[in-house]
């Protein structure tokens, strides 16, 4: 540690602030500070791209972190709570498993990310190859977020940490996507966003609340 | 040299010993604040031992040797404990008769004796506040021991003395490992010190108390050594996260007499900084039910493991 550059360390440090904010989200309770978690895991990883920028040189990272700041940071938390005020899910807690052992899951999950990243960073030239394992474990801990939780409203959240996640991964692998792809992964996630803050409205109009297991069942007589 | 580490040995344990009654009472002003109160002389703590060290001392008749051996042995681990820990100098005699897996011994030690002493006499409160103590400590000594294992694997020593030196010793480095054990050991330490999101030191309502359950058969000298027991293992922990955490000022063999004078006065400081930083987590966070506590230390072995996994991962 002690002979790698300052920016490395601080973008080391950043990464393993966004690892735990995918914790705090996997054990957050309350919707609405899952989505404040949300907004700062976009901020922490805003900064990230700005220092890798200023570091590789590379202009187009500057334009991704400024879509970040945008999009990440201030747009879609503004929607998501614009949308828990809405449909007055404050409270939308319910998880299927109990918070140690969905943390203790997180834990193997996290190790098998770190696993599958050696290789990865092995052949990878960037030098923030290291941070590759977490940008998997982030991404695999929002999906452990989204498969725990019942209610419409978590599992978005999962959906857009994960989004943050892949971002993540993209940077630390090949200094990010080229500018169109991520152009288009903004639009898509905003445009999902939209979409979704539609379906919300839908279920709870049909099935009087949030929780996704009623849409597991075909005939409504069931 | 040898004077000095003496020295530094001998001012250490005086200083633990004599200023974890104010630490607490330190503690205990900045939440008064906080909480709009008036707050109570820096010294109560001390006026409070004072008090019980001059009043009759009343045992129950059942009680066995145990019972009244008990505070001394709470009282003596937790100086050993006080000794162990450089919280002034790296170059300390006795360190070197243990390291920092033996120090979480000590504590282990100090909570059995405590645990079976309230067991001892076998009134109901005491002993669920036994239970409820082990359950604490068994969920809380795994997570201090991954905090210690953490910082000792960054430093290639399980030494506290070593670990400290290593730390403050090489030039500005950030550590994302440390940070996250930071936060586990915040954790363990609330839960160990019968703080207030696990226990609350300043209440005697029966049904959620730990801590204060156990000490409820002890009188005069013998509660004021479980007291001032209970102090120093708060002021050891400050002492144990200051020197994982924060270990710069704390003089080295190279810094000379100049190096514990400059320490001393550092030390105080810190104490401070964390004793108002301490009150500050107390207020803003409520009590948990008992249930909930295992989650609670669940989350600081978590963070432990993850702190160790990231040091495997980024070598930092």
């Amino acid at each position: 540690m002690a002979g790698t550059p300052l920016d490395l360390q601080i973008l080391n440090t950043l990464a393993a602030i966004l690892l735990l904010l995918s914790f705090s989200m996997l054990a957050q309770r309350r919707i609405v500070t899952m989505v404040n978690l949300l907004a700062t895991q976009g901020a922490i990883l805003c900064l990230a791209t700005v220092l890798l920028a200023w570091r590789t040189g590379e202009n187009h990272l500057y334009l991704s972190a400024a879509l970040t700041l945008a999009l990440k940071v201030i747009l879609l938390p503004w929607l998501l709570h614009r949308l828990i005020r809405r449909l007055d899910v404050y409270w939308d807690t319910e998880t299927m498993i109990n918070a140690p052992s969905t943390m203790l899951i997180g834990l193997l999950v996290v190790i098998f990310a770190f696993g599958l990243a050696q290789p990865i960073s092995a052949l990878a030239s960037t030098a923030t190859r290291s941070t590759i394992g977490i940008a998997i474990a982030v991404i695999l801990l929002s999906f452990l977020t989204m498969i725990t939780r019942r209610k419409a409203m978590s599992q978005v959240v999962g959906f857009l940490s994960m989004e943050n996640g892949l971002f993540f991964g993209a940077m630390s692998t090949t200094y990010g996507m080229p500018m169109v792809v991520e152009l288009g992964v903004a639009l898509d996630v905003l445009v999902a966003m939209l979409v979704l803050g539609v379906f919300f409205f839908q279920i709870r109009e049909q099935f009087d609340s949030l929780d996704l297991h009623h849409l597991e069942s075909l005939r409504e007589d069931e | 040299m040898n004077t000095l580490a003496a020295v530094t040995q001998l001012l250490e344990i005086v200083f633990a010993i004599l200023a974890a009654p104010v630490f607490v009472g330190w503690v205990n002003q900045c939440r008064a604040w906080l909480q709009n109160r008036r707050a109570p002389s820096l010294l109560q703590p001390y006026r409070g031992i004072h008090k019980l060290f001059h009043k009759e001392a009343v045992i129950a008749e059942n009680a066995s040797g145990l019972f009244r051996a008990a505070p001394y042995v709470v009282f003596a681990t937790m100086v050993a404990a006080a000794a162990i820990i450089p919280s002034m100098g790296t170059r300390l005699p006795l360190t070197t008769a243990a390291d920092s897996i033996a120090l979480v011994g000590l504590l282990a030690t100090a909570r059995v004796f405590l645990a079976l002493a309230a067991m001892d006499v076998g009134t109901a409160f005491g002993t669920l506040g036994a239970r409820r103590e082990m359950m604490l400590g068994f969920l809380a000594e795994p997570a201090l021991l991954m905090v210690i294992f953490v910082a000792a694997m960054i430093s290639q020593t399980t030494s506290l003395p070593m670990i400290a030196e290593h730390l403050s010793g090489e030039e500005m480095a950030l550590y994302p490992s440390l940070a996250f054990t930071a936060v586990a050991f915040t954790l363990v330490l609330l839960a160990e010190n019968a703080r207030i999101p696990i226990d609350n030191p300043a209440t005697h309502l029966e049904l959620t108390m730990i801590h204060e359950a156990m000490l409820l058969e002890y009188s005069a000298r013998h509660l004021a050594l479980m007291e001032w027991g209970a102090a120093l293992k708060l002021f050891n922990y400050a002492c144990i996260g200051l020197t994982l955490f924060v270990p710069f000022g704390v003089a080295t063999e190279a810094q000379g007499p100049v190096g514990l004078l400059l320490a001393v006065p550092v030390l105080g400081i810190k104490l401070l900084v964390a004793g108002a930083a301490l009150a500050v987590l107390e207020t803003v966070s409520a009590k948990l039910r008992v249930f909930r506590a295992p989650e609670f230390l669940a989350t600081a072995f978590l963070f432990a493991v993850l702190g160790l996994l990231v040091h495997l991962l980024l070598g930092a």
